[in-house]
């Protein structure tokens, strides 16, 4: 029998902490990037106005560790936990919900979370932006690897599933991402990243769409059909003209990421989750 | 052509006609915060017969649930949630002399029509831009419905807050007139 590695709880808690009170005010360098290349190659000279001032509120978020958006999100995690690790002194999921917690507070980003119908935030039952959302899978090794990304709420609210007769094959799959970013129009604060999940069952090109969303803006899709039809949904979603916060232009979408998976022989499961342009999320692997 | 103003609440009927959809506005003074959560009650106050928690003639409503402050700021990152939450309650309030909205997103055809039998306008604000827009709010003191948590009642006290009309009382809608400019059939 192999020996297993083992991580301290309040290890996982203090990485977690940190990576949540650092991602509030840090702008990822990819989602950066991706801004900087849309400023300059807005036509419009409306949206290229409000994308210099969210290229200046990057600027001041992170210089005076202040959030960017006052809509932290909600905390989720996909964490991948090699099969000799353990985790001592507690749970690993009660350590990721632990630094949540201390992140949200310590670092002065608003507790999000609420009960779904009477609305009482959960910050004084269950707890502070409790419970996150955590994707769990068991891999090869020792190590547990983190991704996390704050979710807010604006650009989930837009997002859909729906499962397609197979028939619909990928010119219903584009029709239906270009009519989930038409209809959303300005609501989900564009320059969007689009996670398409195409698919698996229902849950799981749900769950392929909100991961897609973790990939690096910018990186390209190891499946060479998928980055082509990445690159065709992209170009098709840049004709709407939504532009930046909806004010008209050319530059509504960032990037788009498929995340494809085998599916049943009857079924064409295709998710979209859609992201903001302020693509809060990194990686740390402990 | 879009025009810039500078602009100290409560506003006028006057000053609400002189705005067009795509102008830039500085607004100065006080602006109140309420969001879903506060919308139901201030609504439900008015079909009770009770007075609101603040004076609702020439107010602007702010759609925003900040951040919690840091110690010495007044408030922490607040920018404008997405509007058509608020949609099923902001004609009662314009009916009653609300003047401007501020939040980002689309507006249903009520509210569009309530901004132009009432005379009000609704202002976006730059959705993430809430470190920059949260530093134009000096004074942050809540009013009203403090177990709310961030979506409780605020008055603000803000300086050249920074928005654009988007609808304005004419019926002319930024959003649409924007996206047509560049919308590739």
């Amino acid at each position: 029998m192999s020996v297993m590695r083992e991580i301290a709880y309040e290890d996982i808690v203090k990485n977690v902490r940190d990576i949540i009170v650092y991602s509030a005010s840090n702008l990822p360098e990819d989602a950066l990037n991706a801004m900087k290349e849309a400023y300059e190659n807005e036509k419009s000279p409306v949206s290229k106005k409000v994308l210099k001032q969210l290229l200046d509120n990057a600027d001041i978020a992170s210089s005076e560790a202040r959030p960017l958006c006052q809509d932290t999100g909600l905390a989720v995690f996909f964490v991948k936990v090699g099969a000799d690790v353990r985790v001592v002194g507690g749970l690993l999921k009660d350590a990721i919900n632990e630094g949540t917690e201390k992140g949200y507070i310590e670092g002065y980003l608003r507790a999000s979370t609420c009960h779904p119908f009477t609305r009482a935030n959960n910050k004084d039952t269950v707890g502070y932006n409790l419970p996150a959302i955590i994707h769990f899978d068991i891999v090869e090794g020792d190590k547990i690897d983190i991704e996390y990304a704050a979710k807010g709420g604006g650009s989930e609210n837009v997002s859909r599933a729906r499962v397609f007769p197979p028939a619909a094959g990928k010119q219903g799959v584009i029709d239906y991402v270009r009519e989930c970013i038409s209809d959303a129009g300005p609501n989900p604060c564009p320059p969007l990243t689009v996670g398409v999940g195409i698919g698996g069952t229902f849950e799981k090109a749900a769950i392929s769409s909100k991961h897609a969303l973790f990939r690096n803006i910018g990186s390209v899709n190891e499946d060479p059909e998928m980055a082509e039809l990445e690159d065709t949904i992209k170009l098709e979603l840049n004709k709407l003209g939504i532009g930046t916060m909806g004010m008209g232009g050319t530059e509504t979408v960032l990037a788009v990421h498929i995340e494809a998976n085998p599916c049943h022989i009857a079924s064409l499961p295709v998710s979209v989750n859609v992201q903001c342009h302020s693509s809060r999320h990194t990686h740390i692997t402990i | 052509m879009s025009e810039t103003y500078h602009l100290t609440t409560p506003l006028s009927d006057e000053t609400i006609l002189k705005l067009k959809c795509g102008d830039i506005v500085y607004l100065n003074g006080t602006v109140y915060t309420a969001r879903d959560a506060a919308h139901k009650r201030l609504v439900d106050l008015l079909d009770a017969g009770e007075e609101l928690p603040f004076d609702i003639k020439g107010a602007v409503i702010y759609f925003v649930g900040p951040t919690p402050p840091k110690p010495g700021d007044p408030i922490g990152s607040a920018g404008p949630t997405t509007s058509y939450r608020m949609d099923s309650y902001s004609p009662r309030l314009i009916a009653e002399g609300l003047k401007g909205m501020i939040g980002k997103g689309k507006r249903n055809k009520d509210v569009t029509d309530a901004c132009q039998e009432y005379k009000a306008v609704y202002f976006g604000a730059t959705g993430g831009a809430g470190a920059l827009l949260g530093k134009q709010i000096k004074s942050a003191e809540i009013i009203a419905y403090p177990e709310l948590g961030p979506e409780a009642v605020r008055k603000l006290e803000v300086v050249d807050f920074p928005v654009t009309v988007v609808n304005d009382a004419y019926g002319d809608d930024l959003y649409k007139i924007g996206r047509a400019q560049y919308e590739v059939k």
